[in-house]
C-alpha cells in the first residue's frame, strides 16, 4: 500500500471507530466509567477532519501515523488519548521514511508501538487493557510478514480480537475498572475492544477494495 | 427506568462552558486561554513556583476552582471525568512559568499521570523544569500497602492550599515545596460514600444505580467500586465507619491537630451534610483529636452523584503555618 491508499484505509477505520462509540460506552459503562467511546468518536472525530484536510500532506508513511498519534493524543486526553496516541507515533517513527506499507513494514510498526504503550502505560499482556489486543495482533504479524499485507492483516485482526476477546476471563489490575476486582470477570476490556476494532476496521477496508 | 434529567446546553461543549462560566465567577481575576480549554490566574508572581493542576471536568469547583491567591496557579479542564491533554499541559506551563519551576499537582489517575508525563518530557526539552505530585488520598482505592496506587479525592483541596501558601507567600524553591507538598499528601486521608450514581452529560443512562435501600462505602468520584455496597442505614452509623477507617489508616491518634473536609460529592442536601458534621465532630472529640479548622460543602463533586465524603490532614507546625496563610478562591476563602 502507498501514502494515499494508507490515507483512505485511516479515514475508512476513522469512520468506523466514530459509529462504534456506542458499543464502546456500552462496555466502558460495565467495568469502567463510561467515557471511553465518547474519547475515541472524539479522537477519531479529529482524525477524519484531518484527513479530509488538503493542507495536511505527511511526507512518508511513518510521517503519516506519527501525525495520527499526535492528533489522537492531543484532542482525546485521558489515558486512551495518551496510549493510542503513544502507539501511533512511537510505531510511525520506527517506519520513518517508508513509502510503502507492507506486512513487515506493519509488523514493525506493531512491535515499536506496542513497546512505547508499554514505557507509558507499563501494562502486561494478562491486565486486562488493550495491550491484550496490540499484543495478540503483534504476534501474529511476526509470524506473517512474509505474506502479502492483504492476506496476513484478517489473520492479525483476528488475533487482536481474539486477545480482546480473552481480557473477558481476566481481572482489570489497571485504572478504574481495577477496583471492581472480580466483578469485572465476563466483560471485555474496552480498550481491548477498540484496539481490535482498529486492526478489523483496516482490513474490511483493504478487503473492500 | 429513571432517566437522567441535566439543565445543560449541547453536552459536547461542556468543558468550554464550564471554562467561560469560571471567568465571569472570577470577574477578572481569571485569565483563559480558550483554545486549549486552559485557565490561570492574574496573581501569579515573578519570583514563586507555578503551581499548575488539572483533570477531568465534573468535579467542581475542583479543580480550576481552586485558582487564587493562596491557591493553585493555573489548571488544565479536560473532557467530563477526562484527563487533559498534553498540549493543553504544555501551553498553560508555557503561559504562567516564571523561570522558577514548575509544580505539577493532580490526582493520581492513569489518563491524568501519562497526560501530564508526556508534558513534563516535552517541557524539559524546552528547559522548563517540572516536579509532579500525584495526589493519593483515597484510602478506599487501593491497600496501604499500595499507597502510590490510590487515587485523589477531595483531599487534593488540602494540597492546593499547602502548595499555594508555600510557593506564593512563603516562595518555597521547587525542591522545598515539593517535599512539603508530599509531607501533606502523606498526612491526608479521605474516605467516601455514595446513595446512587451519576450521568455523564453525553450519555442518557446512569453510570451506575443503586437500589433504593443500598448505600456503598468507599466509593470513587468516578463511581468506581467501593469497599462495600450495604443496606441503608443511619447517618451516625456510616459516620462513625467512615471515621475508624480514616484513623485505622494513618493512624490519627489522640493529641494530633487535623484539618477536616466533609465534602458534598453532588447532590445531598447541606441538611443532611450538617447532621454528618455533627457526627465527625463527636467522633473526633471522643479520640482526643483536636479539630484544627472544619470545611463543609461542594469542593470535589462528582456531577450529581449523591453522598459525600470525609478527609482528616494531620497538622505538623509547618503544615499548620502555611495552612493558617490566606487564601481567595472560588471554590473556598479563608
Amino acid at each position: 500500500m502507498n501514502l494515499l491508499q494508507v490515507r483512505k484505509m485511516m479515514l475508512f477505520t476513522a469512520q468506523k471507530m466514530v459509529e462504534s462509540e456506542p458499543e464502546l460506552t456500552a462496555l466502558d459503562q460495565i467495568v469502567g466509567d463510561g467515557d471511553h467511546g465518547i474519547g475515541m468518536k472524539r479522537g477519531f472525530s479529529s482524525i477524519i477532519e484531518l484527513l479530509q484536510d488538503e493542507k495536511f500532506q505527511p511526507t512518508d508513511i511513518g510521517d503519516f501515523f506519527i501525525k495520527i498519534g499526535t492528533k489522537l493524543m492531543t484532542s482525546m486526553g485521558g489515558a486512551s488519548g495518551a496510549i493510542f496516541g503513544t502507539l501511533f507515533r512511537t510505531g510511525g517513527k520506527s517506519i520513518a521514511g517508508t513509502m510503502e506499507l507492507n506486512s513487515e513494514v506493519f509488523a514493525k510498526f506493531l512491535n515499536d508501538g506496542w513497546q512505547g504503550v508499554y514505557q507509558r502505560g507499563n501494562a502486561e499482556p494478562g491486565d486486562k487493557t488493550m495491550v491484550d489486543a496490540l499484543a495478540a495482533g503483534t504476534k501474529s504479524a511476526n509470524e506473517l510478514t512474509t505474506l502479502p499485507l492483504n492476506e496476513a492483516l484478517p489473520i492479525i485482526a483476528k488475533s487482536a480480537m481474539e486477545g480482546a476477546e480473552k481480557t473477558k476471563q481476566m481481572v482489570a489490575v489497571f485504572g478504574r475498572a481495577k477496583n471492581l476486582g472480580d466483578r469485572t470477570i465476563g466483560h471485555m476490556d474496552p480498550g481491548a475492544v477498540s484496539m481490535a476494532f482498529i486492526l478489523k476496521y483496516m482490513n474490511d477496508y483493504i478487503h473492500m477494495q | 427506568m429513571r432517566k437522567p434529567k441535566k439543565l445543560l446546553n449541547d453536552p459536547n461543549n461542556v468543558r468550554q462552558e464550564v471554562m467561560q462560566g469560571l471567568v465571569y465567577a472570577y470577574n477578572g481575576k481569571l485569565t483563559a486561554i480558550p483554545d486549549y480549554c486552559a485557565v490561570y490566574g492574574n496573581h501569579i508572581s515573578n519570583d514563586q513556583v507555578v503551581v499548575i493542576s488539572g483533570g477531568g471536568s465534573g468535579h467542581e469547583p475542583t479543580f480550576a476552582g481552586f485558582i487564587g491567591e493562596g491557591g493553585i496557579d493555573g489548571c488544565a479542564l479536560g473532557e467530563v471525568f477526562t484527563s487533559p491533554s498534553p498540549d493543553q499541559i504544555i501551553e498553560l506551563t508555557k503561559a504562567t512559568e516564571k523561570g522558577n519551576g514548575v509544580l505539577f499537582l493532580y490526582g493520581n489517575y492513569s489518563g491524568d499521570g501519562m497526560n501530564f508525563d508526556i508534558s513534563a518530557e516535552i517541557l524539559a526539552e524546552e528547559n522548563i523544569v517540572t516536579k509532579t505530585i500525584r495526589a493519593t488520598d483515597d484510602i478506599a482505592s487501593a491497600p496501604l500497602s499500595k499507597l502510590s496506587d490510590r487515587r485523589g479525592v477531595a483531599g487534593i483541596m488540602f494540597l492546593y492550599k499547602i502548595a499555594g501558601a508555600a510557593s506564593q507567600f512563603e516562595k518555597y524553591n521547587l525542591e522545598n515545596l515539593y517535599q512539603v507538598v508530599a509531607k501533606a499528601n502523606a498526612n491526608v486521608r479521605t474516605i467516601g460514600v455514595a446513595l446512587d450514581g451519576c450521568a455523564l452529560p453525553q450519555s442518557n443512562n446512569f453510570n451506575f444505580e443503586l437500589e433504593e435501600n443500598e448505600i456503598e462505602i468507599g466509593i470513587g468520584i468516578h463511581g468506581e467500586a467501593g469497599l462495600r455496597r450495604q443496606a441503608m442505614t443511619s447517618s451516625d452509623e456510616v459516620v462513625k465507619e467512615m471515621i475508624d477507617r480514616l484513623c485505622d489508616d494513618l493512624p490519627f491518634q489522640t493529641g494530633d491537630h487535623v484539618c477536616v473536609l466533609i465534602n458534598n460529592l453532588g447532590a445531598l442536601s447541606n441538611t443532611e451534610l450538617l447532621v454528618i458534621t455533627r457526627k465527625v465532630g463527636i467522633e473526633l472529640n471522643n479520640r482526643g483529636i483536636v479539630s484544627h479548622d472544619i470545611a463543609v460543602g461542594h469542593f470535589c463533586t462528582s456531577l450529581e452523584m449523591s453522598g459525600f465524603s470525609i478527609t482528616l490532614m494531620k497538622l505538623d507546625d509547618e503544615l499548620q503555618h502555611l495552612y493558617d496563610l490566606p487564601c481567595q478562591t472560588l471554590g473556598w476563602r479563608k
